[in-house]
This record gives C-alpha cells, sequence and structure tokens, in this order.
C-alpha cells in the first residue's frame, strides 16, 4: 500500500466515524446517588456498555446528591430543563407524572411480567416508571435470642400474631437482657416512618389515605382499626419495648445497635441486613412482618427509572430503560447494595438472593407481604403529615386527637389540590 | 493603699480573662467537636458524642475520613467553585454597592429617598419568595459566546454571582458609613474641580476600610453559604458549591466521620478570610455598631 492510499485509508475511516460518532442523539440521565460509590459505578459502566451497544443514542449521566435530588428536579422542570431520562423515587413518582414532569414508559406491563409488584410504577393505569430493584424490611433478632425465652420462630406461612408478638416483646423485656426489646429505627425522621411503620396500621386495617378514592383519609386514618394502631404503638414507648424519636443515631448505621447487643429484635431495611450477617452468620434470622389481623405488611417501591415528559427522544430514553433492566444490572446493583433484585431470574444470578442465600426471605417477603405506599401525587404531603402524627403519638400526644387532626391536613391539602388529578 | 488597688486590678484582671476563656470556649467547642470528630471512625465518633471525649483527639485516630471525603466527593472542584463565587461576587458587591451607596449620600438628585427607601424595604423579603421567578429570568438570559448569542444561564458561574453582586444590606451598610464622613471633604474636592468618581475612588474609599472589611465579611459568609441557589441553577456537577457538595455525605446511613472531614475542610477559607479581615471588622462594628 503506498502512503497515499494510507493516508487515504486513515482518512476515511476517520470520517466514517466520526459520522458514526455524530449520529448518535445526546439523552442526559439523572440519578439521585451522587456520593454512593456504587452506584456511580454501576450506572457508569450501564451507560458505558449501553453507548457502545448502538450507534442511534449516546447518554450523558449527572448524579445529584439524594437529599437535594427531588429540589433540583422540580427547579428543572420548572425552567423546562429536565433530562430526557431520570430516576425518582416510587411514592413520589405519582406526584411527577400528576404534575408533567413524567411521560408514560413504551415499556409494557407484558414486558416487565416477573417483575416484583413493588419496582412497578403505575399511575393512572400507565406504566411511569421501572425499577432495578426493591426495598424490603424484615424484623432480624438471632435464632438464639428467641430459643433462650423460648419464643416461636415465625414463617412466611404462619407469622407472628398480633399478640405473640407483643407477648415475645414482654418477655424479652421481663428479662431485663437488653436496653429495648424492639428497634424501630426512630432514630431516621425522614421517609422512613411512612415506610416502615405505615404497613403495620395497615395491618391493623387502616391506611394512610383511602385508597378507593384517594380523596379523604377520614375513617382509614382515624377509624377504630387507626386508633388500635396509634395506642399499640404508643404503648411500645410508653412501655419501654422500643426507644422513641430521641434514639441515638449511633445505633442506627448497618443496624449497629441491634449487632452491639442494645436490642433483641430490629425492624430494619434489606440494605443494612449484610452486616447482620457478617456478625451472626447462620445465627441471624430475617423474620416477616406481624399480622395485626388484616395480614403481615411490609413497604415497598424504591428508586426507579422515567422519561421526562420534556425528552425530545423518548424512544431513546426508553432504549436505555430497557437496557438498563437487565438481570446482569439488577444482579449488580444487588450485590452491591444487599437490595432485592427485581426478578427471579436476576435474583438467581446474586450472591445474597439466589436460592436457598441468607437473604433470599427478603425476596419472598417483597413477593409476598408488599404494598406500595398510596398511589397519589398526595402523597408527598401525606407522608409528612403521618410523619409527624407517628412522631407526635410516640411522644405521648392523645391518639384520637393526633389522628383527627392528620386525617384534616391531608384532607385538606387534597382539597386545595383538587383531588390530584383521580 | 496602693498595694490594695493593685490586687483589685489584678482580681478584674483575673475575673475578666476567666469570663473571657469561658467565652472562647464555648464558641471553639463546635469547631474543636469538628476536627476531632473528623479524626474518627464512625462508631467511635458517634459513641463519643456523649462524652468530654468528643473534644479530645482520643482513641483511633487518623485521617482515613478526609481521604474518604475527597474519594467521596469532588471537594476540591467544590472549594474551587466556592471560592471563586464568592471572590467574585464579594468584589464586584463591594464596588457597586458602594458606588450607588456613594450616589445617595453624596449627589443630589430627583427620587433619591424613595429609590433608596424601595432598595432598604427589598431586605425584608426572604430570597425563597423570589427564587422561581429568578430563575425563570436567568434561564431565558442572553449571553454572547463563541456560538454566537445563546439563551440560558444555568450551569454556569455567571449565574451564581450576577444576581447577588448589588443588595440592599451592602448598600445600606455604605450609606450609613458615608453619612458619617464630613461633608466638608467632598465639597472641597468638588470645589478643586475633582470629578465625582476622582471622589469616589481617591477620597471617600481610602476612608472606607472599616465598612469594606464588614461588608466584604457578610458578603463572604453570605455567598459561601449558598445552597437552595446553586442547588436550582447547577445540574452540572463542575459548577456545584460546597454547600451542595455537603449533601454528597448524607446517604441512607450518614457517614458522619467523612462530612466532619469535609466540614473541617470547607471552613479553613471562611477562617482564612475572617482572619484577614480580623482587625478591621472589628474596627468597624465599634465605630459603626453594625453586627453580623
Amino acid at each position: 500500500m503506498t502512503t497515499l492510499a494510507r493516508i487515504s485509508a486513515g482518512l476515511l475511516m476517520t470520517t466514517c466515524l466520526a459520522g458514526a460518532a455524530a449520529a448518535q442523539t445526546e439523552l442526559t440521565f439523572w440519578q439521585h446517588g451522587a456520593g454512593n460509590a456504587w452506584e456511580g459505578k454501576i450506572f457508569g459502566q450501564m451507560v458505558e456498555e449501553f453507548n457502545a451497544s448502538q450507534s442511534d443514542w449516546k447518554v450523558t449521566f449527572q448524579q445529584f446528591p439524594q437529599a437535594a435530588y427531588n429540589d433540583s428536579v422540580t427547579a428543572a422542570a420548572l425552567s423546562g430543563e429536565l433530562p430526557d431520562i431520570l430516576d425518582v423515587d416510587g411514592p413520589v413518582m405519582p406526584n411527577w407524572a400528576w404534575a408533567g414532569y413524567l411521560a408514560p414508559l413504551e415499556i409494557t406491563r407484558e414486558e416487565l411480567a416477573g417483575f416484583l409488584p413493588g419496582t412497578i410504577g403505575v399511575w393512572k393505569d400507565q406504566v411511569y416508571s421501572v425499577g432495578l430493584w426493591d426495598a424490603a424490611v424484615a424484623m432480624i433478632t438471632r435464632k438464639s435470642i428467641l430459643d433462650k425465652y423460648g419464643i416461636r420462630v415465625p414463617t412466611l406461612e404462619q407469622p407472628w400474631t398480633g399478640e405473640e408478638f407483643n407477648a415475645a416483646l414482654a418477655t424479652i423485656k421481663e428479662s431485663g437482657d437488653f436496653a429495648y426489646p424492639l428497634d424501630l429505627g426512630m432514630w431516621d425522621k425522614g421517609e422512613w416512618y411512612p415506610y416502615a411503620y405505615s404497613p403495620f396500621l395497615q395491618s391493623f386495617g387502616g391506611d394512610i389515605v383511602d385508597r378507593s378514592t384517594y380523596q379523604t383519609a377520614e375513617g382509614v386514618l382515624n377509624g377504630d382499626a387507626a386508633v388500635e394502631f396509634g395506642e399499640w404503638w404508643q404503648g411500645l414507648f410508653a412501655d419501654g419495648l422500643a426507644p422513641g424519636g430521641s434514639q441515638p443515631p449511633a445505633d442506627g448505621p448497618e443496624a449497629l445497635g441491634f449487632r452491639e447487643g442494645k436490642y433483641a429484635i430490629t425492624w430494619v431495611g434489606n440494605w443494612n441486613a449484610a452486616a447482620v450477617l457478617k456478625d451472626f452468620g447462620d445465627d441471624a434470622l430475617f423474620l416477616p412482618a406481624p399480622d395485626f389481623g388484616n395480614g403481615p405488611k411490609i413497604g415497598a417501591g424504591s428508586w426507579q427509572l422515567a422519561v421526562s415528559a420534556q425528552s425530545d427522544n423518548k424512544e431513546g430514553a426508553n432504549a436505555f430503560i430497557r437496557f438498563a433492566l437487565q438481570d446482569k444490572y439488577q444482579a449488580m446493583f444487588s450485590d452491591a447494595s444487599g437490595l432485592a433484585p427485581a426478578t427471579a431470574s436476576a435474583a438467581a444470578m446474586t450472591e445474597n438472593y439466589k436460592e436457598g442465600a441468607p437473604m433470599a426471605v427478603f425476596y419472598d417477603l417483597s413477593a409476598e407481604q408488599a404494598l406500595v405506599r398510596p398511589v397519589t401525587p398526595g402523597y408527598v404531603v401525606e407522608a409528612r403529615v403521618f410523619r409527624k402524627a407517628l412522631a407526635d403519638i410516640a411522644d405521648g400526644a392523645d391518639v384520637v386527637t393526633a389522628l383527627d387532626a392528620a386525617v384534616d391536613e391531608i384532607n385538606a391539602d387534597i382539597q386545595n389540590n383538587q383531588g390530584y388529578g383521580h | 493603699m496602693a498595694t490594695v488597688e493593685g490586687k483589685n486590678t489584678s482580681l478584674d484582671r483575673t475575673w475578666r480573662y476567666a469570663l473571657l476563656i469561658i467565652g472562647a470556649v464555648i464558641f471553639i467547642f463546635p469547631l474543636l467537636f469538628m476536627v476531632m470528630s473528623s479524626l474518627k471512625p464512625d462508631q467511635q465518633l458517634l459513641s463519643d458524642t456523649g462524652s468530654l471525649r468528643a473534644f479530645l483527639p482520643v482513641g483511633d485516630i487518623s485521617f482515613d475520613n478526609y481521604f474518604g471525603a475527597f474519594r467521596r466527593a469532588p471537594v476540591a472542584t467544590f472549594i474551587f467553585n466556592s471560592v471563586l463565587v464568592t471572590g467574585v461576587t464579594v468584589v464586584l458587591s463591594l464596588f457597586v454597592c458602594s458606588l450607588a451607596a456613594f450616589a445617595f449620600v453624596f449627589m443630589n438628585w430627583r427620587g433619591r429617598d424613595f429609590v433608596l427607601a424601595v432598595i432598604i424595604a427589598t431586605l425584608i423579603v426572604p430570597f425563597e419568595t423570589i427564587a422561581i421567578p429568578m430563575l425563570i429570568v436567568v434561564n431565558n438570559l442572553p449571553w454572547l459566546s463563541g456560538d454566537g448569542v445563546t439563551l440560558g444561564w444555568l450551569n454556569t458561574y455567571r449565574v451564581q454571582i450576577v444576581p447577588f453582586v448589588a443588595d440592599g444590606l451592602t448598600i445600606f451598610l455604605f450609606v450609613q458609613f458615608f453619612k458619617d464622613l464630613p461633608r466638608e471633604l467632598i465639597e472641597a474636592c468638588r470645589v478643586e474641580g475633582a470629578t465625582w468618581f476622582q471622589i469616589y475612588w481617591r477620597v471617600v474609599m481610602p476612608l472606607s476600610g472599616p465598612v469594606l472589611a464588614t461588608g466584604a465579611i457578610l458578603k463572604f459568609l453570605a455567598m459561601y453559604n449558598q445552597y437552595l441557589w446553586p442547588l436550582m441553577v447547577t445540574q452540572d456537577e463542575g459548577f456545584r458549591p460546597v454547600m451542595v457538595g455537603l449533601q454528597y455525605f448524607f446517604q441512607l446511613n450518614p457517614v458522619w466521620g467523612e462530612l466532619m472531614a469535609y466540614l473541617s475542610v470547607i471552613t479553613v477559607p471562611v477562617l482564612a478570610f475572617y482572619l484577614f479581615l480580623q482587625r478591621a471588622f472589628i474596627a468597624s462594628i465599634a465605630s459603626t455598631g453594625v453586627k453580623g
């Protein structure tokens, strides 16, 4: 080959490559995990592999710190600067869909067959978001503790009844071996309150809002079942069964208080379970929620991927989300975080959730007991009101008064927003 | 008699120093807590909070949290952004606000008092109430760049600087200070044929050291602590300031040690700036009674 031919061939190749690169339409992707190394790494890898896998779209990835993320998205929506793809917390999704920030996904429910229910965000009968994982909560304790006090080990098929659970707490309390029998994680005053504690209310038969209409909380948040729940809730703190709102945050990280032996049982998320396993191995037990009469319940719905309504490239955004939903990425996230993958096939690829693995029970808990938080744009307000009511009751406020006040506030908000489009 | 007076003076001084030391300790404890906590692993940090150990470099001491903080977030970028935005805003603000105050105090023009009253009235308007309209405005402002005229200022340094160059408080500080300057001096300069700008630059500014220091420190603190506005206008990590960066450390389980290390690092520019202007700042407080 002559020098001229080599140069010509080189120029031709460069032109072709530049042409291919120029043909890729830019997509922007925002995610809430800045400061969290594993999220950035896996999403970064996913974006790189997507960009290399096809020639139509090129995704650029931008992370935001979680505590500032929702405000950043709201500001961007106001200024018309939303990205093409963004992640959204499951219970917040209806609010963003209602506000016009999100577009329905082109991914159908048939395509999502086999995904845990809590990973699919549906608003107005359309899928708006889908998650690669779900967060689950369980009662974590040690087999040796239950054996020592002669307490039955509950199973998914036969969870503790409310009476059994209360009796177990009383027995452990009487022993005086622990600072408190139960750690509810009261130090965490954020979304943890509605996520972790509203399932107790739902198991009693109440709820944060009436899900049949989403127009009122009357009768569900202050009905007989809710009052019964409130009295039980208050009793936990009044009787010294669990530390209240003044619980030191030091107890929280990776269930430290439980691992140090301050508490016999901890109500904690699967993202903290790995540390317990490491400390206690086979002695660690992940138990289902107790059944207070209306079935055992746990919360569901974590961060999910969605397409912005302002995107000019929704086809590309959907293509990216389809790509992201692959089992291998679900498995990578699960291995890194301890969260449950969205599908059973992905669970089989993970260290902690494959059949017989120590945390597989969380996957079963999500599949069997999970109840998503109220699917309504008003949830963001309802969650705050519920949080305050629970904190007040824990601090000794009159149960009926606190719940009535919460109902009034929620109903006023629904009315002020013309029913939130239900 | 002389001996008794000497004893009394000595006793007074002892009491005075004792009170000052107690005051200093109270003010320095949070900083001490921050720095000591930044040297401890999370578990020890949290268990030490209930005792005096929280203020002592005891236990498992290391700089691991500092390395961790720099790995978790682009700390140097955040500090550079904050120092740049704050520094430029402070300089521009002192210049623009002092010019405005000069015009209000020394020049006679129609509507002067009314305009000054309106500017001072802006002090009672919380920023949060105008944040959204401001966002919409800056998102539609034009800018001339290498690509020609572009619309929108988001994800730039200028969007964090320009809206805060002029503010009511700084203008008010300068107005109050300028009012106490002898008018005869200004009139003499006018008689001698000096232009208004010459009077401002060569006569008034050299006399304004204390108020410049006060204005600079107050503006520095306000700008360095900016959170809501940069959160709204900087989606690009490369333009984020330190206070938005702080949120990188609040994960599902906050990383307290790294957070304290980050806080210790970002406090350095503030302390350095204050120490640099401390003498003039105190002189300004003594002469004007203005407190930050």
